[in-house]
């Protein structure tokens, strides 16, 4: 499978995510903000970080980077994205997802450890998780709640796309379990055709149990199989 | 030269967290205040040649990349600049 | 020359007819100003000098001692980790934000500049009184400003400690060490050598912030400094992120000489440290130099104190190759001049010579003083203050929660929660632990990394108090199972021109020197912040240590809570503590007073070993050591996810559940291998006690049979978590 990480500079979890994937057997390629074209690509992944030191708003300036006139092409063609942190803000910024991230309600900086309920399994990104199953993915953001107006919630909703919910330890979504005030405890959304992922939690923080568990392998092998799948027997 | 004085602030319906942490410091410091909204304040200097186009240009700016239409609002002011 | 120049400079007239004698002739105001920053306390070393080279700095292990940017340990497979911790202080006390943010920058700067990519940053910090809203304010603006700039540039903040205190009250300490790792073969060091070399500025801009920034920390705070903000500077973490990869590339690329960090004292203390060092000289022309302000003066861009700029000597040739990789990275590398062979630091504005100073003249001829030294009166006093008649004045329980609740002791996620901490995906044992461990990519190795330092002990007693701190650090190291391998240290002290201040400082640094002999951990750099005093009012003496240790087999890696129920809890050391000094005795009697426990290093060495000896046999579920709180206190830290039933014997209930005495050790065992590790510790000549069982909801003790407190687990938790919330939010 042939995965790009785009490099924008800025990013800081780029060699997390690599790292991420060649643990569970892949040989990503990282690929320069200035480059112009993801052709041949598999999978594109925009990691967190800051990029452009997040000047201005969180992922504005990189939403105009070279490469990401052809990342935007590559989606609209049904090309794979997933976009983590740094990497959903661009997503929204460029238009690829609908609505923003803003201050965290209380307005610190948070990095913990955080439920997620999977609302959705019929997604390349999610096919190995149980639908309803709570997951613990950490968070890293001062910027990860979820805004959109009520027409577009309403949208989201009534369409399925959204893929996680932050939720307490038993699985419900509530005010406690809601770290950022994302509306509707809003984790992470997939556009309307099902190949654009952006979420805030960090699934390639927990590919190995000795830095703290292993709930994020099975986003990064359902996207393998998927693959796979395609390669069996076509698009 | 030209300079263009760009505000912009967080649309009405989208919640300010740092607006009401302001808010709620001045009311607990006892001062008499309705509401604050915090925003940015940018200027942009434009060579005299883009006078002929300057809001037009301006508009794009803010539009595309200054401001972000799904939260934010934007408003500007030309002035001449010596 | 007027005498007000050298004076406003920061020199005596002492010193000024030393500056004359070195340069054989009447020094000009530039020159002046020059020796003025570099013989200042904070470049200098002047008074910490003699009393620093009183540290051990040697051992096998030890690849760069100080005297670098930073110190450098081997850890095998051709790895080594490179180390550094500075303080922020002043700058903090003005613009906390600001002042914390660049002192992280400063530090990684440390780091990379000699090749290391760095893996992790520490930051201890000390405040006044939590109740106090300008603590409050500080507390907050610091930590926003540490997660501003280490979460921004990616590095993972991963311990480090947090105190309140009166005496810190107009003046907060804040420590930042930072931590990376390098192969052998890309260490860079800070030399300017090979004439005919260029010298090349890179990195960000140079403006008119933080002049003057390096004087300004030789000074005590008052409302004139507060005038003077524009000393602070402001840090870019964007452009530093970005300077980072772009030197790093550089350094592996072989295409340069030497490399160093434009901190305090910006282009003035690199340009002739790096001259020195290569025995040699620099001539720059400073009109070459890219600022981002204009009309600014020799001088100006001399002391200019802005972040994020480096000075590099390439190798005659590679100038095209330093700009090809800073302008990838989207950076400036020009040109200011070269190396020469007749070690002066010449300095040009468009061709004409506007100052010529030895360059040694700046760093190796700097005066050194030997201050007197008076024993304070309060030490012999407090020290027989006499603890007997204390008495609990409610019950146990109560006190446990008081003490669990306070802000020394109360956890601190309020804090961490703020810091990026993953980042790196290495963290193994994360803030909360006794010592942080990090993973070292490609070997089954990880690195213990810890700061400390119990200021009210070094108080009461600077020689045992100092030597406590490297104790507490290698304690906690040998908690996680790292064995220690060397320090770092920042020496915060008061007005070192105080005979009793100064006491304080050369009791506290010999206690150090004595313990990292005994503790087999030497000294490879650090740095002294004098003047630490508000009003007049020193802070107490606060010699914060970083230390790091080596984790053999990461499988091995041990956890400070209760793995499960049913395990044997044990006591490594005296079961007793002592009121001394002790958070009990300050929180409930309002007294910080007493004659610390005798200190026997070479006992605790053999306790430590041993204790790593256990955990190399994967003989050990958990271990904590003991500090502030004693006993009780780290029974409840270790109760997280289930509680503990034990019973001790002894003669004062309050020392015995309460009291501190540090060398000490809880962990637990396996019921079956209880047995075996009591006839180990028989065997190594160090007393182990049976104190009781995890289990159960609550955290149970006797003392004598007698029941004395019984404290839910979700109670302890509760008051530990909500004390910074409730005073932060």
């Amino acid at each position: 499978m042939k995965i790009g990480i785009v490099r924008f500079p800025g990013s800081n979890c780029e060699v997390d995510v690599w790292e991420a994937w060649r643990v569970l057997g892949q040989e990503p390629k990282m690929l320069w903000h200035q480059e112009t074209s993801v052709r041949g690509y598999d999978l594109i992944v925009l990691p967190g970080g800051f990029s452009y030191g997040d000047y201005l708003r969180t992922g504005a300036i990189a939403r105009f980077s070279p490469i990401m006139e052809d990342v935007i092409h590559f989606a609209h063609e049904g090309g794979m994205v997933l976009g983590i942190c740094n990497g959903f803000q661009i997503l929204t910024e460029c238009g690829l997802l609908p609505g923003a991230l803003l201050r965290n309600k209380d307005l610190h900086f948070l990095c913990q450890p955080q439920y997620l309920r999977v609302e959705r399994t019929d997604l390349a990104f999610t096919s190995l998780y149980q639908e309803g199953e709570v997951i613990q993915i950490p968070i890293n953001h001062g910027e990860g709640n979820y805004s959109i107006d009520d027409a577009g919630l309403k949208e989201l909703e009534e369409n399925g796309q959204v893929v996680f919910r932050y939720v307490d330890k038993t699985g419900v979504e509530n005010e406690l379990g809601n770290p950022n005030g994302s509306r509707h405890n809003i984790a992470g959304i997939v556009n309307r055709t099902g190949n654009v992922l952006g979420m805030m939690p960090h699934p390639e923080r927990v590919v190995e149990e000795i830095v703290g568990g292993t709930d994020g392998q099975r986003l990064l092998l359902s996207l393998v199989q998927a693959w796979e799948r395609r390669m069996q027997y076509g698009a | 030269m030209l300079k263009a004085k760009v505000t912009v602030t967080l649309k009405k319906s989208i919640l300010d967290p740092q607006g009401s942490a302001v808010e709620k410091a001045l009311k607990s410091m006892g001062y008499k205040v309705d509401e604050v909204r915090i925003g940015k304040f940018m200027e942009v200097t434009l060579p005299e040649a883009a006078r002929e186009n300057a809001t037009e240009m301006m508009h794009e700016i803010c539009h595309k990349l200054l401001s972000n239409p799904v939260i934010e609002d934007y408003s500007f002011e030309l002035e001449d600049k010596e | 020359m007027e005498p007000r120049i050298w004076r406003e400079m920061g020199l005596t007239d002492e010193e000024y007819e030393r500056v004359k004698v070195l340069m054989g002739r009447e020094p000009n105001e530039l020159e002046v100003g020059i020796f003025g920053v570099m013989w200042s306390e904070h470049c200098s070393y002047k008074t910490s000098k003699p009393i620093l080279r009183r540290f051990p700095t040697e051992g096998p292990q030890v690849l760069q001692g100080p005297g670098e940017n930073a110190g450098i340990v081997d850890i095998g497979d051709g790895l080594a980790v490179v180390f550094k911790m500075e303080s922020h202080n002043h700058p903090s006390a003005l613009e906390p934000y600001q002042g914390a943010a660049t002192g992280v920058g400063g530090i990684l700067r440390d780091v990379f500049t000699m090749g290391a990519r760095p893996i992790a940053v520490l930051d201890p910090l000390r405040f006044g009184p939590l109740e106090e809203e300008n603590t409050r304010r500080l507390v907050r603006g610091v930590v926003e400003g540490i997660g501003g700039y280490g979460n921004s540039i990616g590095i993972p903040t991963v311990a480090g400690d947090v105190y309140f205190h009166e005496s810190y009250r107009g003046n907060p300490l804040v420590n930042a060490m930072a931590v990376g790792l390098l192969e052998h073969r890309h260490i860079a060091k800070g030399v300017a050598s090979g004439v005919g070399n260029p010298v090349m500025v890179v990195g960000a801009r140079t403006g008119r912030d933080g002049i003057h920034g390096a004087t300004f920390a030789s000074v005590e705070l008052s409302e004139e400094s507060e005038a003077k903000r524009s000393a602070v500077q402001v840090g870019d973490p964007f452009m530093e992120k970005l300077l980072m990869e772009a030197c790093l590339e550089l350094i592996q690329s072989g295409a340069i000489v030497g490399i160093q960090d434009m901190g305090a004292a910006g282009l003035t203390s690199s340009s002739c440290e790096m001259a020195s060092r290569g025995d040699s000289g620099i001539d720059m022309d400073l009109s070459l130099v890219p600022r981002r302000e204009t009309g600014m003066t020799p001088y100006e861009i001399m002391l200019s104190e802005s972040q994020e700029r480096m000075l590099v000597v390439p190798k005659a040739g590679c100038e095209q190759e330093v700009e090809a990789v800073f302008h990838r990275w989207g950076l400036e590398a020009v040109v200011v001049g070269k190396v020469t062979a007749d070690g002066m630091l010449r300095l040009l504005e468009n061709g004409q010579v506007v100052a010529e100073i030895p360059a040694k003249a700046l760093t190796d001829e700097a005066p050194l003083y030997h201050r007197p030294t008076r024993e304070p009166e309060y030490y012999a006093r407090l020290k027989e203050q006499k603890l007997d008649g204390v008495k609990a004045q409610k019950g146990y329980g109560e006190i446990l929660l008081d003490l669990l609740g306070s802000p020394n002791l109360a956890s601190k996620s309020w804090v961490y929660r703020q810091y990026d901490h993953q980042v790196g995906t290495n963290t193994v044992v994360k803030p909360g632990g006794d010592a942080a461990v990090l993973r070292v990519r490609g070997t089954n190795k990880g690195l213990g990394m810890t700061t400390d330092c119990n200021a009210r002990y070094v108080y009461l007693d600077p020689y045992v108090g100092g030597a406590l701190t490297v104790v507490e650090a290698a304690q906690n190291l040998v908690c996680v199972g790292a064995k220690p391998l060397a320090i770092t240290d920042c020496l915060n002290f008061g007005n070192p021109e105080k005979p009793e201040i100064f006491w304080q400082f050369e009791q506290a640094c010999a206690g150090i020197a004595e313990a990292c002999l005994v503790l087999e951990t030497p000294v490879t750099g650090g740095n002294v912040s004098l003047y630490n005093e508000t009003n007049g009012e020193a802070i107490y003496p606060t010699p914060t240590i970083g230390m790091v240790g080596l984790v053999e087999n990461l499988e091995q890696v041990v956890r400070n809570r209760f793995s499960e129920p049913g395990e044997e809890i044990l006591l490594l050391g005296e079961v007793s503590g002592s009121l001394a000094g002790s958070e009990y005795l300050a929180l409930f009697e309002g007294v910080e007073a007493g004659a610390l426990p005798p200190l026997d290093l070479r006992e605790i060495k053999k306790r430590l070993d041993f204790m790593l000896s256990l955990i190399k046999e994967e003989l050990v579920m958990s271990a904590h050591d003991l500090t502030e709180g004693g006993l009780a206190v780290a029974l409840a830290e270790m109760a997280e996810g289930c509680g503990a039933r034990v019973s001790v014997q002894g003669e004062n209930e309050l020392e015995l559940l309460f009291g501190e005495r540090l060398g000490r050790i809880l962990f637990t065992v396996k019921p079956q291998d209880a047995g075996k590790v009591q006839e180990l510790a028989q065997h190594a000549g160090v007393s182990v006690t049976r104190l009781g069982e995890s289990g159960g909801e609550a955290i149970a003790m006797t003392v004598n049979g007698v029941m004395m407190l019984e404290v839910a687990i979700a109670d302890c938790q509760r008051v530990r978590e909500e004390t910074l919330p409730k005073a932060l939010n």
